[in-house]
């Protein structure tokens, strides 16, 4: 379950790099602390996090060229990367982190395929748009003015005006919109999954495993 | 109007069938609701376990969830809480099995090890098969004609409490691998070679086949290590058509099934290597022969060069984006461009992960070692990647083979290949490592990674260098 996602206002953070990973993202180390991410990071944490590795020196200060250190990006909504973004792992904190700072739309040519699914249950629009419209937005978001999206009209306006339709498959978009809880929508074709584990167990009984413990 | 049920089905590629034996629901625009047959909930993972137990939702099918201790897991082969009590990870994931009636593979006990070592040893992963794990390199499990894939905490979630998951149907992609290996090449040169030519989006999008002559030759083992390593190029499926490579490596596994029911199985899994004339959305051809040692220079694990070849010149690379990457790459590794990759000083050599730390992998590797010592300032680790892989070379004696070559013979995990456990390369140090990974830090904060075989990593922890290990006696046998 997410904060449901419908506009979104705010500054736009360009990172025009390609084959930006998830350990970017998320790194697995903090700098300045000799300790690893804790079992459970509170929504303070994630956000501290945001690519740390790119964010802080060794002793945990600020880099002042790092993007997301100045001023009008510290409260980026936004951000606008190169092609491939997320790849890596399937590692959930990347688009958590980035909800957590407040950018619940990322924007690129291409993404990480499981990062991309990763984002929709972090109720993160990734928005896929061709190479020379991202490079173009990349341009306008330097100036820090807002962008603006409509994730029902499925638009985005950039700082000069412009508008933009994009893509998205109304499964996608429903997920985001209202923010529902996957888990209980599922369920409530709970019937066709039992139908379909008693169809498969006739036919194909080897895959469903007595519940008791080997070895 | 419906088939006639004589007529032939129309030509689909293993992944089709697979996919189309798994939809529960269609949602419509390619998505579909999919049975999950098997799922690995990894230590690091298992807080989703507890938002379930918070939620008062039950386990849809507890017998087909199996919990793993493996990245946050010591492998300290001297450590003084072998079995996790310490472990805040491992003894959450512990509580939850129990809460939950689930199994779980101790540290220590039957079943431990590294999710995609165990599962294709336990036999819980066999051909036809959806299997997921919150883990990237679930991709591994298709070298047995599995379909399977990573996901992350959130969609593990969902598959624990409804058994399924909504995804979309990808494109489908052939890799066909041709011509004889010369001898001491293995599946990690392989793969390394394809990623260095095909670059690290290729895969995107597409669930990719590996085919072809060199692949019907390998064994099963050398083809988890091309699967493995498949999300290195973006694809999150990586399969290889079943054939009798896998019924053999599978048949008498403690969780594949047994008598009649294996005949029943193995009468199924006949069926499903992707038809001859099928056509894919993309077809690639490479050839392997006369194919060189590979080694990554860089961060990205495209960065690839062959062992007698040299430090690529950003100069000459027309794109501005990718000129920068190579830039910051050669600054973070400390390398110059146009020196050879061969001879660089090394620190560190890392023998494990879900990508390499087999028996065979620990065969390939001793048989260099044997009889050779360590490069003084060198520390070279050998992590098996289960219990039954350490229990196995040791049998053979492989564990004395390391150990008086000066390596450290350690406890079964993920260990060095992300560090999730504490076992890290210093700052500034540089690592040969058997992992799928070089990212920057990947290791550990400031740590220099290069990716390679384990007779490439075993050759240049005796050397103290880079090294082409066909130089090796032991190499080209």
């Amino acid at each position: 379950m997410t904060e449901p996602l419908t506009t979104l206002v705010g500054p736009a953070a360009p990172l025009m790099i390609a084959n930006v990973n998830t350990d970017m993202i998320a790194p697995l180390y903090m700098p300045g602390s000799a300790g690893r991410q804790t079992f459970a990071m509170s929504p303070e944490d994630l956000a501290r996090l945001l690519f740390a590795g790119w964010r802080y020196d060794k002793a945990g200060g600020e880099l002042p060229d790092f993007v997301l250190n100045r001023a009008p990006f510290r409260a980026a909504k936004f951000i606008v990367a190169g092609p491939n973004f997320g790849c890596g792992s399937s590692r959930d904190t990347a688009p958590r982190m980035l909800a957590a700072f407040g950018i619940r739309c990322a924007i690129a040519p291409s993404f990480g395929g499981i990062f991309f699914d990763n984002c929709f249950k972090a109720g993160v629009l990734p928005m896929i748009l061709p190479d020379d419209a991202v490079q173009a937005l990349a341009t306008a978001a330097e100036s820090g003015e807002d962008f603006a999206l409509d994730l029902a009209a499925q638009t985005l306006t950039a700082p000069s005006g412009t508008l933009r339709h994009f893509d998205l498959p109304a499964f996608r978009r429903e997920q985001l919109l209202t923010g529902a809880d996957d888990i209980t929508l599922t369920l409530r074709r709970n019937n066709e999954i039992l139908a379909y584990q008693a169809r498969e167990q006739a036919l194909r009984p080897w895959i469903f495993l007595a519940p008791q413990r080997i070895g | 109007m419906e088939a006639h049920p004589m007529a032939p089905s129309p030509a689909a590629t293993l992944f089709e069938k697979i996919w189309a034996r798994h939809v529960v629901a269609d949602y419509g625009d390619s998505f579909s609701l999919l049975h999950i047959d098997r799922l690995i909930v990894p230590d690091i993972s298992s807080r989703a376990l507890n938002e379930l137990r918070d939620r008062g939702l039950p386990l849809h099918n507890p017998e087909l969830v199996f919990g793993c201790a493996d990245h946050a897991v010591s492998t300290d082969p001297g450590s003084n809480d072998p079995r996790g009590l310490n472990n805040p990870y491992i003894v959450n994931l512990r509580e939850q099995a129990r809460h939950f009636a689930m199994t779980m593979f101790e540290p220590g006990e039957f079943g431990h090890g590294i999710m995609h070592v165990i599962a294709p040893e336990l036999g819980l992963t066999l051909p036809g098969l959806t299997l997921c794990c919150s883990d990237s390199h679930s991709c591994t499990n298709g070298a047995l004609g599995a379909l399977s894939w990573g996901i992350g905490a959130g969609e593990l979630s969902h598959i624990l409490a409804t058994q399924t998951s909504v995804q979309k149907k990808p494109k489908t992609m052939r890799i066909n691998l041709e011509g004889r290996l010369d001898a001491g090449i293995v599946g990690k040169d392989i793969i390394l070679y394809l990623i260095g030519k095909i670059g690290v989006a290729a895969g995107n999008g597409y669930a990719v086949e590996y085919a072809g002559s060199a692949i019907r030759a390998l064994p099963t083992e050398s083809r988890f290590t091309i699967c493995n390593m498949s999300v290195e190029f973006g694809a999150r499926f990586g399969l290889i058509s079943p054939d009798d490579t896998t019924f053999e490596y599978l048949a008498g596994r403690p969780y594949a099934p047994k008598g009649s029911l294996w005949d029943a199985a193995l009468a199924d899994w006949r069926q499903l290597a992707s038809d001859r004339d099928t056509a894919f959305d993309r077809d690639i051809t490479i050839e392997l022969a006369g194919l060189a040692p590979q080694i990554t220079w860089g961060n990205s694990p495209e960065a690839v060069v062959p062992v007698d070849g040299r430090i690529p010149n950003p100069a000459l690379e027309p794109d501005s984006t990718r000129r920068r990457a190579m830039e910051a790459a050669l600054a973070y590794m400390d390398l110059k461009p146009g020196d050879a990759i061969e001879g660089i000083p090394i620190d560190w050599v890392f023998i494990g992960s879900c990508t390499n730390s087999r028996l065979s992998d620990l065969r390939a590797a001793a048989a260099v070692v044997n009889g050779r010592k360590v490069a003084p300032n060198v520390r070279a680790w050998a992590v098996p990647g289960s219990r039954e892989v350490k229990y196995a070379a040791e049998a053979e004696g492989l564990d004395a083979i390391f150990r008086r070559a000066g390596f450290e013979w350690r406890e079964p995990g993920c260990s060095m290949c992300l560090g999730a456990n504490g076992d890290i390369v210093p700052n500034g140090q540089r690592c040969i490592s058997t992992s799928n990974r070089n990212f920057v830090g990947r290791q550990g904060p400031g740590s220099r990674t290069h990716l390679a075989s384990p007779i490439m990593a075993a050759a240049a922890a005796c050397a103290g260098s880079i090294v082409d290990p066909r130089k090796f006696s032991g190499v080209a046998s």
